[in-house]
This record gives C-alpha cells, structure tokens and sequence, in this order.
C-alpha cells in the first residue's frame, strides 16, 4: 500500500475536521507507523488544510511525537527527583549499558530506544517509566528495573486509597477503576438537574468555599459564573487533567480509581455554566487512566447518566477525551486550549481570560480534576458540610501527593489545617531517615525545612509561610539526599519544558540550569545571578511556568545559602 | 471628561488617553521611551520580548506596554528598580544566547541599562550554520533573538504563505522550514518581507551579504539569480 493509501484509510474518520483534528492525527499515524515522516506530513496537510511547516513545527513542540524513526519499542524512564531518590540514573545506565546504547539513542537492530523523562506523575512508584511499542497502546511501569524493562511489560499497580472519612478518594476499592455498579447513580447530577436552577448550583458551590485544586486556587463557583454570564451560545467545560507538575500524582489517581466521580462532576460543571460539550485534556504520559476513562465515557453514556432525557434534562452531555502528547506547559490553561486547537502549546496573552475567550475563542471554564471530583458530594452533602471540613480559606477535603523519603508515599485525602509534622508522622508513616527538607506544591514549590514543620496544611497558612500548596504535591527529603541534586534536576526540568515564547523563561531556565550544573564548584555571583535570573522569570514572564521556573531555586538560595557557595568561599 | 478617556499617571505625569490605548501608546503621547524588540507596527503583538514591561500599581508582576491595555487611575512606573532588573537581565541573557554584532539598537539598550556583556560566563550560545539554500537571501539565525516576526510576516500577517515554522522547543526553538528543506523548495515565493521586519542580521538580501563577502560582479551576478547561469555579455553592457 501506497504511504497516501494508507494513510486515507487511517484517516478517513478526520475527513470533515479541520485543524483541532491534528493531535489526534498525529497520534494515530505515529501509532500506526511508528514515527511521523514528510509524506506523512504532506498527506495530513491535504486532510486538514494545515500547512507543512506548521505539521512539522507541532510535531516538534511535543516530545511524545517523532518526526525521525525510533526503536519499535521505546522506554521513557524518568529521571526527575523522586524517581532520582530511588534509583532512576542507576536503572538508566543500566538499562542503556545492558543494549550497549547511550540515552536517546536506538539500538542496532531499531528494536529499543531509551530516553530519560521528566515526571511521570507515578512518584508513588518510584523509579517508574513509561513503555511504548509500536501498534500498542503505552505502558506505566512502577518500581521499575533492568529486567522488567526488557522483559515483558505487564504495567499493574493498585494501592488502597482513603480512609473512612474520604469524599473524594473510595478505601473499600480493591481494585481499579470503580465500576459503575460500585459508584451507583449519578444521584447528585440527578438531584440537580430535577431540583436545582443551574444558578443555584452555581450559588452552592460558591457558598462551599471550593477553590481550584490545579495549583492556581481560583474560586470555582465565580469561574462558572463568570462563564455563564458570558456572551455566546456555544461554550465549554475543559477539565484539565494535564496534571504534570513533579511530585504530583492525585489526578492521575482520582481518574484510575473513580472515573464516575469525574465524570459527574464534570456533567455538574456542564449543567451549571449552560454547555452540552465537555472537553477532558489528559497528559500523553497517562495511558491507565486515559482508557479507564474512555470505558467509563462509554459506561456513562450507555447507562443515561449523561444527561439529556433519561435525566430529566434537554441535551445530552457530551464529553470528549483528548489525549496531550508531552508538554508541561500545556497544563496552563490557554496552552492546553492551544493543543486542543491543533497547535504549538504556547499560552496566550491574558486578558482575555478563558470565561469569556477560552478554547476556539468561546468562553470556557477550565477546571482541574480534584475540583471536579469535589463537586457531587457538594451537591448531594451541601456547602455547609463541605465549609466544616478545613479551615476559611482552605475549605473541604485536600488531596496531597507525597513522595520521597517517607515509610508510605501516596495519595492523601486531609481535613486542611493538620500540621506538616502530623501528617509526615501520623498520615504517611514517618520519615525515613532524619528530615532535611520538604519541595512543597512541586518544581514550582518552596523549600521547608524541619523547623518549619508545625505549618498547618492550608492554602492560607503556607502563604503566609511564604511557602504554597500549588497542587497538593509534598516531597520529602532525608540527610542523606543531595540537595545540590535535586535543584540541578529541577533546573533541567523547567529547561527542558519551557515553550520558549516569551524570553524570560527561554533564556531564564537555560541560563539558570547552566549555573545550577556547575553548583558543586559555583563560580563567585552565582546567587545574584540566580537571583536575578529568578525574579526577572517571576515579574517579566508571560505564563505561570515562567513566573514559578525560579521559585524553588530562589527558596533554596533563602533556606540553604551554604549550598550556593564554593568550599570555604562567601558567596557574592 | 468623554466617556471614551481614562486618566492615569505615567511617570508622575497625569495623562488622558483613549480608552483601549496600550500603555505602550501611552509612553509615547508622555514622551516617554520605552525599548521594545519583538514588537513591530506591522506584526500582530505577542508581547514576547518582554523587554517593554512597565510596573503597573506596584503588581505581583510587570506589563508588557505594548499589548496591556491602560487601565483607568492606575500609576505606571515605566523605569523603576524592578523594571531595570528585568531588562538588564533579559538583555544580559539575551547576550549570551545569541550573536548581536550586527543589532544594534539592542546593542544600545545594553549601554542603556547597563548590561554586562559577560554577565554570564560559559553560557550555551545558540549555534547555527549560516543557511545559503536560494538566490535571494541568507539565513544566520546564529543572529535570530526569536521575536517571530519572520514566521509571522510569512503566514496571516501577510503572505499567507506558510514557508516558515518554530521548530523545537525552550532554549533551543528556532525558525524553520518543514522538516528544514530548502528555501527552494518550500512554498516560500521569496517577496523578502521576512527579510523587512528581522530586527538583527538574522536575514539578508543575498546581495548585501555578498557585498560584506566582497564578492565579483560576476560572482554577484551568478549567486543572486535564479534558474541557469546567464551568458556572459547578456543585458548587462559587459
């Protein structure tokens, strides 16, 4: 068959779409050939009316596309903190020594290519890795090693999640996902939808004090107000489910164990902002959870549960499963609009701001998954029950993903307002080892140290710690780690993400890496420099990566100068 | 005052200024220079360079003049401490990635904000090998500050003619054509209005180049043509 035949039948179902079709082009052709080549390109160009040039400028920006041939299997171990405290580099050499390449390269006979990555969003399973063989449907692998690598993937991980007291998270699961049986109707969609005004709904998770759990912490209730109140008939519901922050992982969990509790939530958002189109943008590097979820759509929809008649309701909810191709910056709302759009995921220039023009210019609410799965027990237990839980500003449970050197890494669900101390020794089973320091809320995160420990676990509380929750991601340090270490591997990480658009973080995160590479014989400046590498990203960069590139680096330079200075010299 | 005019202070000064003005237009009823260099009155503004943001208020962070919209009774500071941080630093960094002999009004904004040439010593300076693939111009992106004015020229801001891209990402993005073919063999028709708005000597005519190569008439006249070499003593008074 002829690459244009062949690529026609592949395509056939994309004949009438124009360019948002382009990541999922891209993501059959590349399944179907293994890697993304000129013909190819000329071929999708015709299909979408979509310039060459820009087919090969998309495919470069995301690092899950290949425009060259690889190994018919390639292996993405990564490299980033967590996975580094347990062995990564090691698994790496190993890994690479045992088929006689070096990272990023093929293998002779094109069976392997090895690559490092960043976070895999499986730091509860460190080192983990995600496997790709052509024509199959990707593997994450947890606690992996040399010969699980090379050996047959089989990618099955569970852990129990949640206690007794759990909204969010289900502790009698024993395996996953929750099945529909288990999870039962979709009583609070229901509830709304017969006895509630989409403003009403609106009014009682305003009422509820729930805040964005992606990081940003922005009302959702006047979110969704806003977009209701939007001009325009056609509007969106996107749930960002890009979750890629190092260290973070409770999305990824959420969506494994309880699809219908996203799902519900999102049928909520829907209902309440006036839209019957929904649209899941899920990190590339998530393929567990991305299938749990189409089976649950699928689920869903069958069963009535999506609204429309069988609800009670006008339309039927129809909600959409796009899959990201590895980008970190698309977890920022408009880049991923971008990508939804078929484009390089570059965030946009705000204002305006997605409730008025968000994806394909529409007003879109864009909402993380935790605050999703928050909403049905809003519905159906009321915002006052959601108020009890945590503390004024940080209302309702919280999700928190530890990693690092504690007896029990995982997933959380906390009432906000314990204290640091009481959750690293009573919530996740101690420390192991004597504490140094705790990342918190990610590479985008500030350092704690011990003394800090009495923190209460609040959006609030950390604030004023000078310090962040973000999106719930704790990761801990013992004595024995190498700080120097982990800041090069945070460096390398924004580095290596970056888009590149605005100049301060295109050049910032390079310049920055460049000195943090050199920390174990830091030339005398290197704090100012990285002082003002940080504060220029902060105060001059377009987006949140940039504005929080330098964060962790700056909190370093404040809680542990000593790091930043040669042997026996003052920095400066 | 109309309904259509907000007052706001710019450097002291009390401004009135229409409604949807940018604060970049602002400055310059003031007076005031603000340095840009993505910017360009025929390009659409991304606001990229961000080597024009001003403090508005005192806010957690700065604005690009050039695109932020003045907003009523606010307090612009278009060069306090903050702002020079940032640009001496983007113009300090900006030094080390990319070859600026030949830009020099950026060069001036260095000597203006006092940027140290070596503020980063043993940075990773952008490598690119000069790009010679057509009979009409040349391409040193050794030169290229990324300000995407070439790529935008080459699609909705004119041509429609989609020759250009960004390829990779971060730190290592540049200009490109789709899988780097030859100029020629793009659909690139070679109207030079990338070559109009590059800010640096990224892009030159081919002529201009072979003039700073010192080339012949002869050589000038084979290299800058297209399709089969002329004969000798044709049309040209030789």
């Amino acid at each position: 068959m002829t690459i244009q035949s062949s690529v026609d039948t592949l395509l056939t179902k994309y004949q009438s779409r124009g360019r948002e079709a382009l990541l999922p082009v891209l993501w059959d052709v590349q399944g179907a050939f293994g890697s993304i080549s000129p013909e190819h390109v000329h071929e999708i160009s015709h299909l979408l009316r979509v310039p060459e040039a820009d087919i090969f400028g998309v495919i470069g920006f995301y690092t899950l596309f290949h425009d060259q041939p690889t190994g018919r299997r390639i292996i993405r171990i990564c490299t980033d903190p967590t996975c580094a405290l347990k062995g990564a580099d090691d698994v790496l050499r190993e890994t690479c020594a045992r088929l006689d390449i070096a990272p990023d390269e093929t293998t002779a006979d094109c069976e392997y290519t090895v690559e490092r990555s960043p976070c895999l969003g499986m730091c509860d399973y460190a080192p983990a890795a995600l496997a790709s063989a052509r024509g199959e449907v990707d593997v994450a692998l947890p606690n992996v090693t040399v010969d699980a690598l090379l050996g047959e993937w089989t990618g099955e991980y569970f852990r129990p999640a949640g206690d007794n007291r759990s909204a969010l998270l289900n502790p009698r699961l024993r395996a996953a996902p929750e099945t529909l049986a288990e999870y039962g109707d979709y009583k609070a969609l229901r509830r709304a939808i017969s006895e509630m005004s989409p403003e009403e709904v609106i009014a009682q998770v305003e009422a509820s004090g729930l805040i964005g759990r992606g990081g940003a912490a922005f009302p959702t209730g006047l979110k969704w107000k806003f977009t209701r109140g939007a001009d325009g008939n056609i509007k969106y519901i996107v749930c960002n489910a890009d979750e890629s922050e190092p260290g973070t992982f409770k999305d990824r969990v959420l969506m494994e164990h309880r699809p219908h509790l996203l799902l519900e939530g999102i049928a909520l958002a829907a209902y309440a902002v006036g839209t019957d189109k929904a649209i899941i943008f899920i990190r590339g590097e998530y393929p567990k959870a991305t299938a749990i979820l189409a089976d649950a759509i699928r689920e869903a929809q069958a069963a009535g549960l999506l609204g429309g008649a069988s609800m009670g309701d006008d339309d039927e909810l129809d909600i959409e499963l796009r899959r990201g191709a590895g980008a970190y910056i698309c977890g920022e709302e408009t880049a991923l609009f971008e990508a939804i759009e078929g484009k390089r995921g570059f965030p946009r220039m705000k204002p305006p701001y997605p409730t008025t023009f968000g994806l394909f210019g529409k007003p879109t609410a864009v909402n993380n998954v935790e605050t999703l799965c928050a909403v049905p027990s809003i519905i159906s237990k009321g915002a006052d029950w959601f108020r009890g839980i945590g503390s004024d500003g940080s209302a309702g449970p919280k999700l928190v993903s530890v990693s690092g050197h504690v007896a029990r890494p995982g997933v959380y669900e906390i009432k906000p307002g314990i204290s640091l101390r009481h959750f690293l020794d009573e919530v996740c089973g101690g420390v192991i080892g004597e504490l140094q320091a705790v990342l918190m809320g990610g590479a985008a995160g500030t350092f704690l140290k011990p003394e800090d420990s009495d923190v209460r676990l609040t959006f609030e509380d950390l604030r004023e710690a000078g310090s962040t929750f973000g999106s719930g991601a704790i990761m801990v340090f013992n004595q024995t780690t190498d700080l120097r270490d982990m800041l090069k591997r945070l460096g390398r990480f924004f580095q290596h993400e970056s888009c590149g658009k605005c100049f301060p973080c295109q050049l910032g995160t390079q310049r920055q890496v460049e000195i943090l590479e050199r920390l174990d014989a830091p030339q005398a400046g290197d704090a100012e420099r990285l002082m003002d590498i940080g504060l220029t990203m902060t105060e001059a960069s377009i987006c949140g990566l940039g504005h929080t590139a330098g964060i962790a680096v700056m909190s370093a330079i404040e809680q542990f100068p000593e790091l930043f200075k040669a042997n026996g010299q003052q920095h400066g | 005052m109309a309904e259509n005019v907000i007052k706001l202070t710019l450097d002291g000064t009390e401004l009135e200024i229409p409604k949807g003005a940018t604060l970049l237009d602002a400055a310059n009823q003031a007076g005031v220079d603000i340095p840009v260099i993505c910017y360009h009155e025929a390009t659409t503004p991304n606001g990229l360079c961000r080597i024009c943001v001003v403090d508005v208020d005192g806010g957690r962070v700065l604005q690009p003049a050039c695109v932020a919209e003045c907003q009523a009774d606010s307090k612009v500071e278009t060069r306090n401490e903050r702002v020079e941080r940032s640009r001496r630093t983007i113009l300090e960094m900006l030094n080390a990635s990319v070859n600026l002999d030949e830009a020099p009004e950026i060069q001036q904004m260095m000597g203006d904000y006092a940027a140290d040439e070596a503020r980063f010593p043993d940075a990773h300076l952008r490598e690119h090998t000069l790009i010679d693939d057509n009979p009409f111009y040349v391409r040193d992106y050794e030169q290229c500050v990324l300000c995407w004015r070439c790529v935008q020229v080459c699609a909705e801001d004119a041509q429609y003619t989609f020759a250009l891209t960004l390829k990779n990402r971060g730190h290592e993005t540049s200009v490109a054509t789709a899988f780097d073919i030859a100029m020629t063999d793009s659909p690139c028709v070679f109207c030079g209005q990338c070559i109009g708005v590059c800010p640096t000597g990224a892009l030159k005519p081919k002529a201009q180049w072979g003039m700073e190569q010192g080339w012949s008439a002869d050589e000038m006249r084979q290299k800058t043509r297209r399709g089969k070499k002329r004969k000798s003593g044709e049309g040209d008074g030789d």
